[in-house]
């Protein structure tokens, strides 16, 4: 009864706990982890940058190279799964269904039979059943704009609260997530398409690559953001806030895009003809 | 305060992190389906981030955002009463790389789905000797 | 009373971390990982940090349960263990 891997995992535990003896006290104030570098952001975050929200100062100015590595790699899995499951060769299905929406009845049409064509009256649903959701379709065809004005709303105002370009671009995905979900997902590629998906998550790297080059031409390092303040027209201080919020927007291109497309691929396993 | 009871409430925390990570290897090493190997991988990483955030935290700290004020005005800032920003910036962006790789592994289980109509790792050993 | 919040919801991220390598049906599965994410979310807000648990709530309980509903719909649904 996988006696070694108990075993294995008994030992792992029992040396950690072990190790835990020498860590210092849970939530204690002088732990070296709180008193080398962090001082030093949490006191001069404010008269360096002049964002409130230290976690963003730190994520996109004091530690940007990190954010931008961490792009990328999104950026590269988002590739990585679609190269593992897109097809584009699909052999025709054995059947296509249509719904008659005023009376409410479905076709079920064989493969080289005459299909109607999409109008207000006909809709393509998928092979797998599908109820006539008018309630779900309705209210989350209401509640979306709501959701990415909130999702700009949290990128425009990482400065000052919780949020930033990371979880902006996760609830930008999600909403068209959820509209994918609620209709089908024929209708959700055909106003954002996975083509389109890829160019805005290569977009969004460039802008963040292009800030940090376009201050290295302007004669500092690179994503040393207090060289933008020409072109921005104030102090380096503020052109340090501005900066922040410009790498914010590409990251939430990025980080949406990438949402999007893993969606588009998982749930309709690289067709991208019939989805969840 | 006893001794014992001093290092149960300072320690009690790492212990039930380690509980969690016990927890996720577990299933990474003992569990026969692939997505139950995902799960465990999920587990041990939120674990993990949990212990590095957990290092942030102090006592009668508050969240690591200063009071509103407008533009960089003269104000005297104590890192005591704010709780230590730097893990909580390279464990956000560690979340979002953990929900790409995930799409990644779930991709790949996708693929192996459609080569072997299994996703027990035994059935696919199984299948891979009959070859 | 903060710490016995803590204490609680570090109960309920055990349960379900265990639950959800536990059940044989992998939807449920899926369920029960949505639910461990939200109680770690939870659990970082209580220590303070708001970014990190606005992140997890957003992408460990929304897009990754997704995500995971509907790669268990395009595979299959049951386990053996």
């Amino acid at each position: 009864m996988k006696t070694v891997e108990k075993i294995i995992v008994l030992l792992f535990g029992c040396f950690l706990i072990y190790c835990t003896f020498d860590f210092p006290d849970w939530s204690d104030p002088g732990t070296p982890a709180s008193t080398h570098v962090s001082p030093y952001y949490i006191e001069k975050t404010l008269t360096d940058t002049a964002v409130p929200n230290m976690v963003t100062a730190i994520l996109a100015d004091y530690r940007g190279f990190d954010t931008l590595f961490e792009t990328i790699v999104i950026f590269t899995a988002v590739i990585a799964c679609f190269l593992l499951l897109r097809q584009y060769k699909i052999d025709e299905p054995v059947a296509r269904m249509y719904r008659h929406i005023p009376t409410g009845t479905t076709f079920r049409i064989k493969s080289g039979g005459k299909y109607p064509r999409e109008s207000a009256d006909f809709e393509r649903i998928d092979l797998q059943y599908v109820p006539y959701g008018v309630v779900v379709k309705t209210t989350c065809r209401k509640i979306i704009p709501f959701v990415q004005l909130f999702a700009l709303y949290v990128i425009a105002h990482g400065h000052h609260s919780p949020g930033g370009g990371f979880q902006g671009g996760v609830i930008l995905g999600a909403s068209v997530i959820v509209f994918a979900i609620s209709h089908n997902l024929r209708s959700a590629t055909h106003r954002l398409g996975d083509k389109i998906a890829a160019v805005l998550c290569t977009l969004g790297v460039f802008i963040y690559t292009a800030t940090g080059v376009l201050c290295m031409l302007l004669g500092d390092n690179f994503l040393d953001y207090s060289a933008l303040a020409p072109i921005f027209g104030t102090d380096p201080v503020m052109a340090r806030s501005h900066g922040i919020l410009v790498v914010e927007i590409g990251v939430g291109l990025a980080v949406m895009a990438a949402m999007i497309s893993l969606y588009y691929n998982v749930s309709s396993a690289g067709k991208l003809d019939e989805g969840l | 305060m006893p001794e014992p009871m001093m290092i149960i409430t300072a320690k009690l925390n790492y212990w039930i992190y380690i509980v969690l990570m016990m927890v996720g290897l577990y299933a990474m090493i003992a569990k026969n389906n692939l997505v139950k190997k995902i799960i465990g991988m999920n587990i041990l990483q939120t674990a993990i981030i949990l212990f590095f955030i957990s290092t942030g935290a102090k006592h009668g700290a508050t969240i690591p955002i200063l009071e509103h004020t407008h533009g960089p005005g003269p104000q005297v800032v104590q890192a005591v009463r704010y709780a230590n920003p730097l893990p909580h910036v390279l464990m956000l962006t560690a979340i979002v790389v953990a929900v790409a790789t995930f799409g990644v592994a779930l991709a790949l289980i996708i693929r192996l789905h459609r080569e072997y109509h299994t996703l027990e790792e035994d059935e696919i050993l199984n299948q891979l000797e009959e070859e | 009373m903060i710490w016995t919040l803590e204490i609680i919801v570090l109960t309920m991220v055990v349960i379900t971390a265990v639950a959800a390598i536990s059940v044989k049906d992998l939807l449920g599965a899926a369920v029960l990982f949505g639910a461990y994410s939200f109680m770690m979310c939870l659990l970082w807000a209580i220590m303070g940090a708001v970014d990190v648990a606005f992140t997890e709530a957003s992408v460990g309980a929304g897009i990754s349960t997704v995500l995971f509903v509907s790669a268990v719909f395009r595979t299959s649904r049951r386990s053996k263990d």
